[in-house]
């Protein structure tokens, strides 16, 4: 150990844990710049989206240099923080920090109408968040684990009550709190049984630790049902609708785009790395839930009529896709085919990233939006393209590429799924020879599905007339915000040009978790992750030879013909009225969805009486897992508290009553 | 390698010159079948022209996404034609994009059919571009699970491959293509908008559904859509022909077969235009909700071949 500062920040966990403490201060010193609230939106929050930036490259770094750990002299006496930062973590740090420095970017501009105080709040708990998510990547500890891990659901929680004066804000609040703590005891408990009665809770004994299959199933469906509630995995993603839309934009964003991968980071993080058995129904489970969760998802994202809603339940869908690839690639590992884990797991991974840019891109554009029209329902909306370019087209690339349209991100990880469950004739469980293929038609679908999503949430938002006359008031959003969306969509174009590079980078990833790495069998244009033989795809060819038959085109249609064009009125086979009221809203685009899979919903109509002077319809299609697993839960515990209510009077002599009687009965318990 | 790519640049142009001729065909088919006096068979290149020299009328409101799509899904269809192997199996571009990136593309051009059919705000333009996502929702996953029981037998994504495989395959027929097949047909009739799900020669308003997503596009734009669903229902047929016909395909580097490949490309072509009009003339059209029966039953008939090869190893 050499003194002074060149001993400290020599590592990358080190300069890891320097940008989260760079956060921290961050955070904190916005709390002290509440007098001059124009620097918080021009200095804290770019300078939050620098530190982003820093997190990412330490990533790189974590990503190409072997593993470092460092002992941190905090928390209580005798329970040092212990951080490490492997290629798993690393990972995920260029996950976060990538994606957060488009969104903070973009906050930078969002909040800058805020009122000064709140704001400097909001600037305090969006640091946390950031720096606790990033701690809950380098724990090495269960301890540093869990405070991280209440600190960024602690600091969310806040700021999705950043306007805590809407009763239905709060509500959605303590809904999120309430399933992230039940998680969390899930968490503490895979804990307890991890460390296997050793009283040592840092990873590096967990590792070693050799657990009966017994306890090793209780962990990992205790570390399921935990990183599940905070994934939001069906039955337990009650809180995603709920919480998304009430949060901030750019908040939503960070939740959706980055929150939700460090539950995935911490599924992966104890199932292949700190438990050393895996058991193949571990997979089917998952893969089962999975899809579940991806189809369900998708279902309800189609029938919506709230923007952010739609896309919360979009995120529902992604989280279950990534489950799906997951128990695929616990399948294939303890088959023994480790090549097609490796496949798998590379397929999840890139998922990951790429709902990190398209989600994020998302939330976003909808923050512009809201900003714009002041509205969330998309029933007041319409024909935004023409009032906000910017956003409209930005947006248009985030859509198509969650849509998993080629030649954008969404359809490379796709592609890498499709290819995982196309390989996979000859797997020992039979049983799984008939999953497979039923597995691989669900992700299908739930991608098609997903086409039907964006073009409504697209098409409902950006096209058509404008629903409501104000809309012709609707401004473009800012240049900070402009930028933030440019970064992320420029990183939706690039991450689905440039498969073959992004493999190669996730390949220490991978070889961590699987002992085996993807080859691509192309070069740096093509993608062939088996062989040549059996599958490629060359994204960048692909985009070359669609532009260029783009281009010929329109010069050989101008050329040889004209370019002469006439404006009138819409033609709509010559009926003579138009109104904006004649599209179809949210709920008529849905309309087919809902009809065929009324049976998960629960389907509330309101329609106007003919002769009603101010017709009013309400419709909705509410989540039936709501009735059928929260509402009697939710009805015992109220029906317990208010037996336990019953001993409450308000008068003191019944409390002196109530103590005395215990102490009574304790004596008696006592000396018997 | 430069007699490949003349042979995929010529093969592409054919399928882009060609695709109308095949929509000419089934028109004329099916004016026979029916009757009436047929069009003569160079009917949509008269159309094409004649759509091309006009102005065109372009709706106040309407966005640059509205202008911009027709090139888009031109684009798109052009390469899928390019992508599938009509008279020789060597074509360089095919591993740039697998069967999958296939089905992308017609995803692609899908949605921007539909976001385009938004973008006026007309109620028929919506109606369209719902009832068509509503229909390919179905049918897309079908169409790849389709695509994936041929990919099980061959062992590869890559349509050359498949159909060199197929083209010398060692049984007449596998049963799991032939629940392939019966889903494919399914597929490209609700995909290439004919009856029974929609009707090409209609304007009447509770049925359409391409036709509704169009209504606002007229001379140029409205020709290049025309021409590319020309080309989509020419790539579906040759799709269909590459996957459950192969025979006689020019294989690798075999100059020589290709005259009689293209001769037998065309008598396929010729008689999978008839059969289509002839099918189209013997049903009616199925009321819209039942669609995604129709549609149902093609994703499971395809979903079942695939297990069945799983299950049999073949």
């Amino acid at each position: 150990m050499t003194n002074g500062l060149s001993s400290y920040f020599t590592d990358p966990v080190q300069w890891a844990w320097a940008g989260v403490l760079f956060w921290l201060t961050l955070g904190f010193a916005a709390l002290l710049l509440q007098q001059v609230p124009q620097l918080l939106s021009r200095l804290v929050f770019p300078l939050g989206a620098l530190g982003a930036l820093f997190i990412a490259g330490v990533g790189v770094a974590g990503l190409l240099l072997p593993a470092s750990a460092v002992v941190l002299p905090i928390g209580l006496p005798d329970l040092p923080f212990h951080l490490r930062l492997d290629a798993l973590s690393a990972f995920f740090m260029v996950l976060l920090g990538g994606a957060a420095f488009g969104i903070t970017v973009y906050a930078s501009g969002y909040f800058k109408s805020m009122a000064a105080g709140p704001l400097a709040l909001l600037a305090l708990w969006y640091h946390l968040f950031l720096g606790g998510m990033v701690t809950v990547l380098l724990a090495n500890d269960a301890y540093a684990f869990m405070v991280a891990w209440e600190v960024m659901a602690l600091s969310s929680y806040f700021l999705v009550t950043t306007d805590h004066k809407v009763p239905e804000i709060r509500r959605a609040g303590f809904l999120y709190l309430l399933i992230a703590h039940v998680g969390a005891i899930s968490l503490l408990l895979t804990f307890g049984v991890l460390q296997g009665g050793h009283g040592d809770y840092t990873f590096d004994t967990m590792r070693l630790a050799e657990m009966t299959p017994f306890w090793a199933s209780a962990a990992y469906l205790l570390a399921l049902f935990g990183f599940g509630a905070k994934a939001g995995m069906v039955p337990l993603h009650v809180w995603l609708p709920e919480a998304h839309p009430a949060a901030p934009s750019p908040v939503s964003a960070l939740m959706s785009g980055v929150m939700l991968k460090t539950a995935i980071y911490g599924l992966l993080r104890v199932t292949f790395d700190l438990l050393n058995i895996q058991i193949g129904w571990w997979g089917t489970l998952a893969l089962a839930l999975g899809l579940v969760t991806a189809l369900y998802g998708v279902i309800f994202a189609a029938v919506q009529s709230d923007m952010k809603r739609l896309l919360a339940w979009s995120s529902i869908e992604n989280i279950g896709i990534l489950l799906a690839a997951f128990g695929l690639t616990l399948i294939f590992t303890t088959d023994g085919k480790g090549a097609l884990a490796a496949l798998t797991l590379t397929a999840l991974l890139y998922h990951a990233l790429n709902h990190a840019f398209f989600k994020g891109l998302l939330f976003v554009g909808t923050g512009s939006v809201l900003h714009a029209t002041g509205v969330r329902h998309m029933g007041h909306m319409g024909g935004l393209m023409r009032f906000m370019p910017w956003t409209a087209w930005l947006t248009l690339i985030g859509a198509l590429a969650i849509a998993g349209l080629p030649p954008l991100n969404g359809f490379v990880s796709e592609w890498l799924l499709l290819q995982a469950f196309l390989q996979t004739p000859g797997l020992t469980q039979p049983y799984l020879n008939m999953v497979i293929p039923v597995a691989a038609a669900t992700v299908a679908l739930a991608a098609a599905l997903a086409a039907y999503v964006m073009v409504k949430f697209f098409g409902v938002i950006f096209l058509g007339q404008p629903r409501d006359p104000a809309l012709h008031e609707a401004h473009e959003a800012g240049w900070p915000e402009r930028l933030g969306m440019l970064w992320l969509a420029a990183g939706c174009v690039l991450l689905g040009l440039f498969p073959a590079q992004v493999i190669s980078w996730l390949a220490p990833v991978v070889s961590l978790l699987t002992e085996q790495s993807l080859v691509n069998d192309g070069n740096w244009l093509m993608l062939a992750p088996v062989s040549a033989e059996r599958a490629s795809y060359a994204p960048l060819i692909f985009f070359a030879v669609v532009a260029a038959v783009l281009l010929l085109t329109f010069v050989w249609v101008r050329r040889v013909y004209h370019g002469r064009v006439r404006r009138s009125d819409p033609w709509d086979c010559g009926y003579p009225e138009h109104d904006a009221r004649m599209q179809d809203s949210a709920e008529g685009f849905g309309q087919p969805i809902r009809q065929i899979f009324e049976v998960f919903m629960r389907v509330e109509r309101e329609t106007p009486d003919p002769f009603s002077r101010s017709p009013h319809y309400h419709g909705a299609s509410l989540d039936k897992a709501w009735f059928i697993f929260y509402a009697p839960i939710a009805r015992v515990a109220n029906w317990l508290s208010e037996q336990a209510g019953r001993l409450q009077h308000g008068r003191i002599q019944w409390y002196l009553i109530y103590s005395f009687a215990t102490l009574i009965f304790l004596l008696v318990f006592t000396t018997r | 390698m430069s007699t490949g790519i003349l042979l995929q640049l010529a093969q592409t142009l054919l399928a882009i010159l060609l695709a109308p001729l095949l929509m000419g065909w089934v028109n004329q088919c099916r004016a026979w079948l029916q009757g009436r006096s047929a069009p003569p068979i160079t009917q949509p290149y008269r159309t094409l022209k004649k759509l091309f020299h006009k102005d065109a009328v372009i709706a106040h409101n309407a966005s640059p996404l509205f202008r911009f799509a027709p090139y888009m899904i031109f684009a798109c269809m052009a390469l899928a034609a390019g992508i599938v192997p009509t008279i020789a199996n060597d074509l360089p571009f095919s591993p740039a994009a697998d069967v999958i990136a296939l089905v992308g593309i017609f995803a692609l051009a899908r949605v921007f059919l539909a976001l385009a059919a938004m973008d006026i705000g007309t109620s028929f333009g919506t109606l369209g571009a719902r009832r068509e996502m509503l229909v390919s929702f179905l049918a897309e996953p079908a169409l790849l699970m389709v695509f994936f029981t041929a990919s099980l037998i061959s062992q590869s994504t890559e349509l050359p491959v498949i159909v060199d495989t197929l083209a010398h395959q060692e049984f007449a027929i596998y049963p799991s293509l032939a629940f392939a097949a019966v889903a494919f047909w399914m597929i490209s009739v609700a995909e290439n908008a004919r009856i029974p799900v929609d009707n090409p020669s209609t304007h009447l308003e509770l049925t359409m559904i391409h036709e509704a997503m169009i209504l606002e596009y007229s001379a140029r734009h409205l020709a290049l859509i025309e021409w590319a669903v020309a080309l989509k229902l020419f790539t579906y047929s040759a799709l269909g022909i590459a996957l459950f016909l192969p025979w006689g395909i020019a294989v690798q580097g075999d100059l020589a077969a290709l005259p009689l490949a293209l001769l037998a490309m065309v008598a396929k072509l010729l008689l999978g235009g008839a059969v289509l009009a002839f099918i189209e003339t013997i049903s009616a059209k199925v009321r819209l909700f039942r669609a995604p029966e129709f549609l149902g039953t093609a994703f499971l008939l395809a979903v079942l071949g695939m297990l069945i090869h799983f299950l049999l190893e073949v």
